[in-house]
């Protein structure tokens, strides 16, 4: 089984956090696993994305053109990557401040609330980890207790009090996601 | 090759790199910041290897310096190195040039981005003529090694080191953006020791460690002949030991060449977009094999002939404006057309548009 995703939003929402979080929980969960950023003038600033790819099989390449999952956290998001959704493939998106809502019939389209869960959360820095939890309820690629695994793995010792937070917000995330 | 680890990591190719010079029992590394590889000089700083090693690492005032103190440390038989970016590493020619003819060895790392110029700060692979047919003044060449995984970043440093002290030249590891700044997993090396001055001087007998008395003759090192006789003679020297590493250190990788009609040759990251191209075709029944040459100096020629003359036509697939290609076409002695496609500034094609190059190529495939 092979997921090939793509987490695109501004830069400053995690999306490069959020990939990293998603690839080491698949080398938790024993898969292979490639995070290539756009590495370019988004980590100054404007948009950002990573694609992310977890596969039981050795993976070629890091780089690819259309997707089993598209994340998107902005409307340039939407418009950039709803083409790029393979058919049967999922687009995410948060719908705060969306004016222009995807309308392909071929795909599984998921708006989620994921900015006004934060919001409820009263954490701005939890949003991340909540449109994880909700990428995770609609396509279940690693369980939850592999991200933890793997958030545990990778924060300093020092964060560790974090990690129940972290893990409520993954938790709220995936309650957006009604079943299809 | 040096032992891996158990443990498995993830991490960007820039980061494997500094783990792995480190782990390799380097003496010291000389840089300054560049995208996209300033997380090499930036690890190798959170690591603070001083404190166990006792390895220098020092950020220089210029990349001038940082290659200058390479060509110092070297001279003692310490095991150094430096990494940069493009256009940084143009900057490091005059100095690659005095280390290659002073028969030093010493590691240096191009983690390359779109050029010419300041270009981008995206992924490229515009410096293979500057890496393999010369970049600084005379005859010269460069043992180049291209990795294409996060795990060769890390291998081919030990590799890069061991291959440069072998034969006395220097190495460098030519990656792109992509593999320096992507992660994927990884086993580093066991962290070797750092060499004793003792080890150094016995495998080291020309370098310079200041005890000419014990040795009972001084070291000297210098690129300079007044006599255009002796420097000839050096000049033979040298390509003797080129021609040493054309016979012994030529690597590279094949994949689906068995039954391939046609040949597709790509380096680095480029290979595994290749790869994935070549997949989607073999699903259409187009048979597509790949050689990613892993050596671009010295350049797997012979693989590609016996391979790609038995093909209908080679593709080559580059992030330049076809450098490459030449090589891939006297390899073949043009017995087949040898077609390159590729993208620039910074620019990474992804699979289909790959697909896509080669059925304009070659239209009677599909």
């Amino acid at each position: 089984m092979t997921n090939e995703i793509i987490i695109a939003g501004f830069g400053g929402q995690g999306v490069l956090s959020m990939g990293k979080i998603l690839a080491y929980a698949g080398l938790m969960d024993d898969q292979e696993v490639t995070w290539m950023p756009a590495y370019g003038p988004e980590q100054r600033g404007g948009t950002a994305n990573v694609t992310v790819i977890i596969s039981d099989k050795a993976i070629s390449s890091p780089v690819l053109d259309v997707y089993d999952v598209v994340v998107a956290l902005n409307q340039q998001s939407i418009d950039k990557f709803e083409s790029k959704v393979k058919p049967g493939g999922i687009l995410m998106y948060d719908s705060y401040g969306t004016h222009r809502h995807p309308d392909r019939k071929d795909i599984r389209i998921l708006p989620i609330d994921a900015m006004e869960a934060t919001i409820e959360t009263g954490n701005s820095k939890t949003y991340n980890m909540i449109v994880l939890g909700a990428l995770l309820a609609a396509r279940p690629m690693v369980p939850v207790e592999s991200v933890l695994k793997g958030l545990k793995k990778t924060l300093p010792e020092r964060h560790h009090h974090l990690i129940p937070l972290n893990e409520q917000a993954l938790r709220k995330g995936m309650s957006l996601v009604k079943e299809a | 090759m040096s032992d891996r680890e158990e443990e498995v990591r993830l991490m960007k190719g820039n980061e494997a790199i500094a783990h792995a010079i480190i782990r390799y029992g380097a003496d010291g590394y000389f840089g300054y910041p560049i995208t996209p590889q300033s997380e090499v000089l930036e690890t190798l700083e959170e690591q603070m290897p001083w404190d166990t090693t006792g390895m220098v690492v020092l950020q220089a005032e210029s990349e001038l310096a940082a290659i200058n103190m390479v060509y110092g440390g070297a001279s003692t038989g310490k095991a150094v190195c430096t990494s940069s970016s493009s256009p940084g590493i143009s900057l490091k020619q005059e100095g690659i040039s005095y280390i290659a003819a002073g028969e030093l060895p010493a590691l240096i790392i191009n983690v390359m981005r779109g050029g010419p110029g300041l270009g981008t700060i995206q992924p490229s692979q515009g410096d293979y003529f500057q890496t393999v047919k010369g970049g600084g003044h005379g005859d010269y060449r460069l043992i180049v090694l291209a990795p294409a995984t996060v795990q060769e970043m890390a291998d081919f440093v030990g590799l890069g080191f061991d291959l440069a002290f072998k034969y006395r030249t220097p190495a460098m590891i030519l990656a792109d953006g992509v593999v320096g700044q992507m992660m994927e997993k990884v086993q580093l090396p066991v962290q070797r020791p750092r060499r004793t001055d003792a080890q150094i001087a016995e495998q080291c007998p020309w370098a310079i460690t200041g005890r000419a008395e014990s040795r009972g003759h001084r070291n000297v090192e210098t690129t300079l002949e007044m006599e255009p006789n002796k420097m000839e003679l050096n000049n033979h020297r040298f390509q003797e030991t080129y021609r040493r590493i054309q016979e012994n250190e030529v690597r590279y990788e094949e994949y689906y060449t068995e039954d391939a009609d046609y040949l597709m040759v790509a380096f680095g990251s480029v290979a595994r977009i290749c790869l994935k191209g070549i997949e989607l075709l073999r699903e259409k029944g187009i048979k597509v094999g790949l050689i990613r040459p892993i050596t671009l100096w010295p350049f797997p020629e012979k693989i590609i002939r016996e391979v790609g003359q038995k093909t209908k036509g080679v593709l080559t697939v580059e992030l330049n404006a076809g450098q490459m290609v030449e090589d891939v076409r006297l390899a073949v002695e043009c017995k087949v057309p040898v077609a390159h496609f590729g993208r620039m500034g910074g620019i990474v094609p992804n699979p289909n548009e790959i697909v896509d190059a080669f059925y304009k190529e070659f239209p009677e495939a599909k």
